[in-house]
């Protein structure tokens, strides 16, 4: 069966859900190793083998989360040349693409990165990605000697436990992480996300474009959301005009997000924009322009005037709610 | 402070992109061809640090001869000098490839650090730079939106998902920059008449003695398919005649989101 390893990345002693993701892709290629580094790899191991892990890695030196990827792919590349994997899976994130890109320059591998599916193709792999906004998918081959490296978007893969998963066996490392060479070193960490939940996980986004005219009017969308548990998203025109942080940004260059519901108010509906929320279950559109892209994804359209009917819907939503 | 900037020509990205059904490879024929706008904030970064601390910014691309261009343009916005890997053998470089070309003409000449976008607006691997870094040997100072150098150090805001994260490291090092770390200068016409008799160096694969292990003769991946992808299926579109709030509340109800 083909090795296929993921790079597990934690966050406080769990697996992040990228991490679930691209294992449950993983078992339906071969045979799932993690390799999960930094302080909690190990506790992270238990979750790990449930979403199919039967190997998992673990590292526990602090090394790995204070220094930029480079300690990760000097480990990452000694695994490798000794258990000979086929294929590397990462998930497209800050940390996962810096090491990927890093470990092909190592190794002369393939890497293939935007990735949302890999299949077995002729004994080797296919890996598609989308292109131009997510209107064209290409697939790439690896042409290289293996294994091949691939980055996965975030939310391409739905996370699934493993039928009759068994605890994974681990192995636990301690080869000495060498810091002598020059590395980029995290002095300190900011947080400047607010209250609610966060884009990634929200099963309703209420998400606000250029057509709310101003940034003060995202009160409203903060309101609205608050009612109904969801998070705020923004579409780029409002990133690049400094309405909201780059955290907020939904697409191409931004977050992919799939929740149940997305609401989109003042949002044109570019290809660059509908590739991060097209994957939502249900996509609700206020825009006073009746050819706007977006209603042609919609399943419910409104075309009006978003300042009339946000706060009419703030009351009716409020009023159904019984306050 | 000698900053090497590294610039990819695109097609313009506010024209639709188009693939070659046979090739697979983009259309570059009749589409306008510009500087990628996320390197444009990679000149500007380098710019401002030279018009602080003194020396150069040399910009550096690899790709056909038209990609001159690109470098006139980051030359008129201010920067020093070009250097343009070029060779017949280079067209359709995957980014190891690429990043093998730029190393090998970077390597030997004296910097204190290269800048890039962190991703190219057509390809977007965001591969290029981590690669290149990899090959020199350089730390990698990625997701940049904010930039300071002193005493030997580059420090970033390095963005994450929650917020930033403030990184440091030793020089010469390697930075990507992210659209929000500055406003790029538009080239004023002054710049545009220098530009045209700055020093621009064209190096083939032999004069960087890389012949038989970039481009072509090293290719990790082909691209075999290319399909549109399934579009969504439009819904209900009603006008707001004042009931519009009341409707979306109700499907609202209905998915039981309340
Ligand atoms: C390489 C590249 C990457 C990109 N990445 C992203 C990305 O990650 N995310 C992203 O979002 N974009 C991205 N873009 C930009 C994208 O192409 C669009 O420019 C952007 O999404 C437009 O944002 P918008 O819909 O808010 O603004 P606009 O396109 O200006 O649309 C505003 C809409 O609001 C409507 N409107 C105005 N007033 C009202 C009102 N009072 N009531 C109701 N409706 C109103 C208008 O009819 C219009 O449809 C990218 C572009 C490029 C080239
Ligand atoms: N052909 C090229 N020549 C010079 N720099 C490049 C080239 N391709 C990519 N880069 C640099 O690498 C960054 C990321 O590109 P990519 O890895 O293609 O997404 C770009 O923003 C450029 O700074």
């Amino acid at each position: 069966m083909a090795g296929v390893w993921v790079y597990a990345e934690t966050a406080d002693g769990g697996p992040k859900p990228i991490t679930l993701e691209l294992l449950t892709k993983a078992r339906a290629l071969g045979e799932p190793t993690a390799i999960a580094l930094g302080p909690g790899a190990s506790k992270a191991a238990p979750a790990l083998g449930e979403y199919g892990a039967k190997k998992v890695y673990a590292h526990q030196d602090p090394a790995f989360i204070e220094l930029l990827a480079s300690p990760a792919v000097d480990l990452l590349a000694r695994l490798i040349e000794k258990e000979q994997p086929d294929l590397v899976l990462f998930g497209m994130t800050y940390e996962g693409r810096d090491v990927a890109a890093r470990l092909s320059a190592r190794l002369g591998t393939a890497l293939i990165a935007n990735a949302t599916d890999v299949t077995k193709k002729d004994g080797g792999w296919a890996v598609v990605s989308p292109v131009f906004g997510g209107s064209l998918l290409v697939t790439t081959v690896p042409r290289a000697k293996p294994p091949t490296l691939v980055l996965i978007r975030p939310k391409a893969v739905t996370a699934g436990p493993a039928a009759g998963a068994g605890a994974p066996q681990v192995e636990t490392l301690s080869d000495p992480v060498d810091s002598s060479k020059p590395a980029a070193r995290v002095l300190r960490r900011e947080k400047e996300k607010a209250s609610g939940p966060r884009l990634e996980d929200a099963k309703v986004i209420v998400s606000g474009g250029r057509g709310l005219g101003a940034p003060e009017n995202f009160k409203m969308l903060d309101e609205l959301a608050a009612e109904l548990d969801a998070a705020v998203g923004a579409s780029r025109a409002v990133v690049d005009a400094g309405w909201k942080p780059y955290a907020f940004q939904i697409g191409q260059t931004g977050k992919t997000v799939k929740p149940s519901v997305y609401i989109a108010l003042g949002i044109s509906g570019a290809m660059q924009h509908t590739v991060g929320m097209k994957g939502a279950r249900t996509i609700i559109a206020i825009n006073k322009d009746p050819e706007a892209p977006i209603f042609k994804m919609a399943d419910l359209g409104v075309v009006g005037d978003v300042h009339k009917i946000v706060p009419q819907l703030i009351q009716e939503v409020r009023s159904r709610k019984g306050k | 402070m000698n900053v090497f900037v590294c610039v990819k020509q695109i097609p313009d990205p506010n024209a639709p992109g188009k693939l070659d059904p046979q090739t697979k490879r983009l259309v570059r024929e009749g589409v306008d061809l510009v500087l990628d706008p996320g390197d444009e904030h990679a000149v500007e970064a380098g710019l401002q640090l030279v018009e602080k601390d003194g020396g150069e910014v040399v910009i550096i691309s690899m790709g056909p001869p038209r990609a001159l261009e690109a470098i006139r343009r980051a030359l008129a916005m201010g920067a020093n000098r070009g250097i343009l890997v070029s060779d017949p053998e280079l067209e359709n470089s995957d980014a190891l490839s690429t990043a093998r070309a730029l190393a090998a003409a970077i390597k030997g000449q004296p910097f204190d650090l290269i800048i890039c976008g962190t991703e190219s607006t057509d390809g977007s691997s965001g591969a290029m730079p981590a690669q290149l870094a990899e090959l020199l040997g350089l730390p990698l100072l990625s997701f940049a939106k904010k930039l300071e150098v002193s005493d030997g150090k580059a420090t970033i805001d390095r963005q994450t998902d929650e917020g930033y994260d403030v990184v440091e490291s030793p020089l010469p090092a390697v930075v990507t920059v992210t659209g929000g770390i500055n406003e790029a200068r538009y080239p004023a016409l002054r710049g545009i008449m220098q530009a045209k008799n700055k020093d621009v160096k064209q190096l083939s694969l032999a004069e960087i003695k890389l012949e038989g292990q970039a481009g072509k003769a090293a290719l990790t991946q082909e691209v075999v398919a290319v399909a549109p992808a399934e579009a969504r299926k439009a819904g209900e579109v009603i006008e707001d005649k004042g009931e519009g709030a009341k409707r979306v509340a109700d499907f609202l109800k209905e998915l039981k989101v309340i």
